[in-house]
């Protein structure tokens, strides 16, 4: 293979010493490399909380427990893990399922690929002891289909549990029973939305269903069963919690916020990777003690603090200081969601960086409902005019507009989440976007030494 | 697989028709469907593409209907419904891969092997294409060759896999 490719994503998020700078937890993969394997993951702890769980926890114990530790959705939304468990029936009668939801997609955040690579019993165990809580027989894994070695990595961890009698009848010699399997999806960032992974799970196109019924109720899950839908950070988290307690977890983090969470540190930053850290970190300390700083020794342009979906944040002190938990960020008028922090050097260009960001929401709208599909498409090329120096006047309050009648208007989050980058852009640098008009280019970077109106096709 | 796949290249071997029907073990009685699409990639990996007849074929092996099967590969971007190149190279233009040059990479891209996006070399070995987020920004730029990941680009390692996939037997990027 040529010299220099990367098939390892390298792991930079260390201090300059090299030392973690909290102890790792779900990145234990970092100092153990061979934790992939069964017998090394059992000789560090694995598999003892689910051994614990079994043996002292009835499964209304375990929700309570998890309730108490405070654990909350690590997928974006951060509801209590433990209440949505605690939503599905409890008659035994009902068949029910857990899903995992490793379909991340979000730009900015790349957690759950690290995880899923690097150790895949510690999810595993995660579902297991999620299935024993709600009384599940079967734990589903949906994966991004371009995971493709990570679902390869898991099928063989499935293999490896089953042969030590860890999944299947009876597992480690109790009354619960139960499998899992790994289920590749194919490309769609919707499926990442709850409902439309169930439909894809089902073997049918991805597309968002109207709640109610939820996916916790009674012909609202996969195949109409009540189903519980966790991200992938969020199950890998729970054997941690069951095997330390729940005190343990709330040791971490603020008051609403428990315990330690990963972020992914992406752009102009210069060192990008996947940071454990307790949720009452700051963003100055995330970016500029651990990150290494903005690359090349320029200045902080913005932030987005929580994947693409959510505000851009302007680069002052109060943001800076901010600590990444929910209520932290949103108290700055954006949101945590999935804890991707992508950061913007003095010389981008917003303008085009917003046009980037809205041609994945063009890109990954699913076509189910009209305002999104077509939405989405007519913001592009909007912005794409704007870009190359061909904006008229009245664009700019024609992004709004039509931002507006896609936020609200349609079936699910991601037409939501479209115009989202352009409202919060447009609110803090306005005068980006009119000198655009303006001026046929770029204000910042090296799109402002270019000639104006640039001979470019009209946007695919 | 290259542009010249033959009628008989696009049906199914014996192997991969027992493959997709053990898939039917994985969920539950009267469900069958949802191994469609953990079918249709055991379909792209031995074909190169989706094509009608193994369609149909996945259809009768999943008790489904030829409609619903052709629905599914219509609506999910890693299933191709023509041939395409031995390699198809995705560079990741999501954002963050974005902010560190993914542009650079594509149009690099683009005047070396003589094509525009979605395009294939004329010698079937190389389709090159742009991708939404792969989920790896903070290895940003990133891309993948066919299913596999490659990490940290730049534009002259770009052009180092770009040379030894004009030659490479086997995807070079695959990892167990």
């Amino acid at each position: 293979m040529s010299k220099g490719l990367m098939l390892y994503p390298e792991p930079k998020s260390a201090t300059p010493e090299g030392k973690p700078p909290f102890p790792y937890i779900l990145l234990k993969h970092r100092e153990i490399p061979d934790i992939y394997k069964l017998e090394v993951y059992r000789a560090n702890s694995g598999y003892a909380a689910l051994a614990k769980t079994l043996k002292e926890y009835k499964p209304e114990q375990v929700i309570d427990l998890v309730k108490v530790s405070g654990l909350r959705g690590r997928g974006g939304a951060g509801f209590s893990t433990g209440i949505k468990w605690s939503f599905i029936p409890k008659d035994e009668s009902i068949v029910k399922y857990v899903a995992c939801n490793s379909d991340e997609s979000e730009p900015g955040t790349c957690s759950n690929h690290e995880i899923i690579d690097g150790n895949p019993h510690q999810l595993i165990e995660g579902i297991l002891i999620a299935c024993y809580a709600i009384g599940s027989k079967i734990g589903f894994i949906y994966i991004r289909g371009e995971f493709a070695r990570g679902a390869r990595v898991l099928e063989r961890a499935v293999e490896e549990a089953r042969a030590a009698g860890l999944i299947g009848k009876n597992i480690l010699g109790s009354d619960f029973s139960c499998e899992i399997v790994v289920h590749r999806g194919a490309g769609a960032y919707i499926c990442g939305e709850e409902t439309a992974l169930l439909e894809s799970l089902e073997g049918k196109r991805g597309f968002p269903k109207l709640k109610p019924p939820f996916p916790a109720n009674v012909g609202g899950g996969v195949y109409g069963a009540p189903t519980v839908i966790n991200n992938s950070l969020t199950l890998a988290t729970v054997p941690h919690i069951m095997l330390n307690g729940a005190e343990w977890f709330t040791q971490w983090g603020t008051e609403k916020s428990k315990g330690i969470a990963l972020y992914s540190l992406s752009g102009h930053v210069e060192r990008p990777g996947n940071y454990e850290l307790p949720m009452n970190t700051t963003f100055r300390t995330l970016i500029n003690e651990l990150g290494g700083g903005v690359w090349k020794g320029r200045k902080l342009k913005c932030i987005i603090p929580g994947g693409s979906s959510m505000p851009i944040l302007p680069a002052t002190d109060e943001v800076l200081d901010t600590t990444m938990d929910f209520e932290g960020v949103a108290a700055r008028g954006s949101m945590l969601g999935s804890a991707g922090i992508i950061v913007f050097d003095d010389q981008t260009c917003i303008v085009g960086a917003v046009l980037r960001l809205v041609e994945f929401y063009k890109d990954e709208s699913c076509g189910k409902c009209t305002p999104c599909r077509e939405g989405t498409q007519w913001l592009v090329q909007i912005l794409h005019r704007l870009e190359h120096g061909h904006g008229r006047p009245e664009d700019l309050d024609l992004l709004l507009n039509v931002g507006g009648n896609i936020q609200g208007k349609s079936f699910c989050l991601l037409g939501d989440s479209a115009p989202v980058p352009i409202t919060s852009a447009m609110h803090l640098f306005r005068a980006e976007f009119e000198y655009h008009i303006k001026e046929g280019r770029c204000m910042v970077g090296s799109g402002a030494n270019r000639p104006p109106k640039r001979e470019v096709a009209v946007a695919q | 697989m290259n542009n010249g796949t033959t009628a008989s290249e696009q049906k199914l071997s014996e192997e991969a028709r027992q493959r997709i029907y053990a898939l039917r073990k994985n969920y539950p009685e009267g469900r069958s469907a949802s191994a469609v699409i953990p079918a249709l990639h055991i379909v792209q990996a031995e074909i190169g593409f989706i094509s009608t007849e193994a369609a149909t074929e996945v259809a009768g092996l999943l008790d489904m209907l030829v409609s619903e099967v052709e629905q599914v590969v219509t609506f999910y971007r890693m299933f191709f419904t023509k041939p395409v190149g031995k390699y198809v190279i995705k560079v990741c233009d999501s954002i963050s891969c974005y902010l560190r040059g993914s542009d650079e990479l594509l149009e690099m891209g683009k005047e070396k092997l003589s094509l525009k996006l979605g395009e294939t070399t004329p010698d079937g070995r190389i389709t090159l294409m742009k991708i939404e987020c792969l989920a790896a920004c903070s290895a940003a730029p990133c891309a993948q060759v066919n299913d596999e990941y490659v990490y940290n680009l730049n534009p002259e390692l770009f052009v180092a896999m770009l040379e030894e996939l004009q030659t490479a037997e086997e995807n070079p990027y695959y990892l167990p």
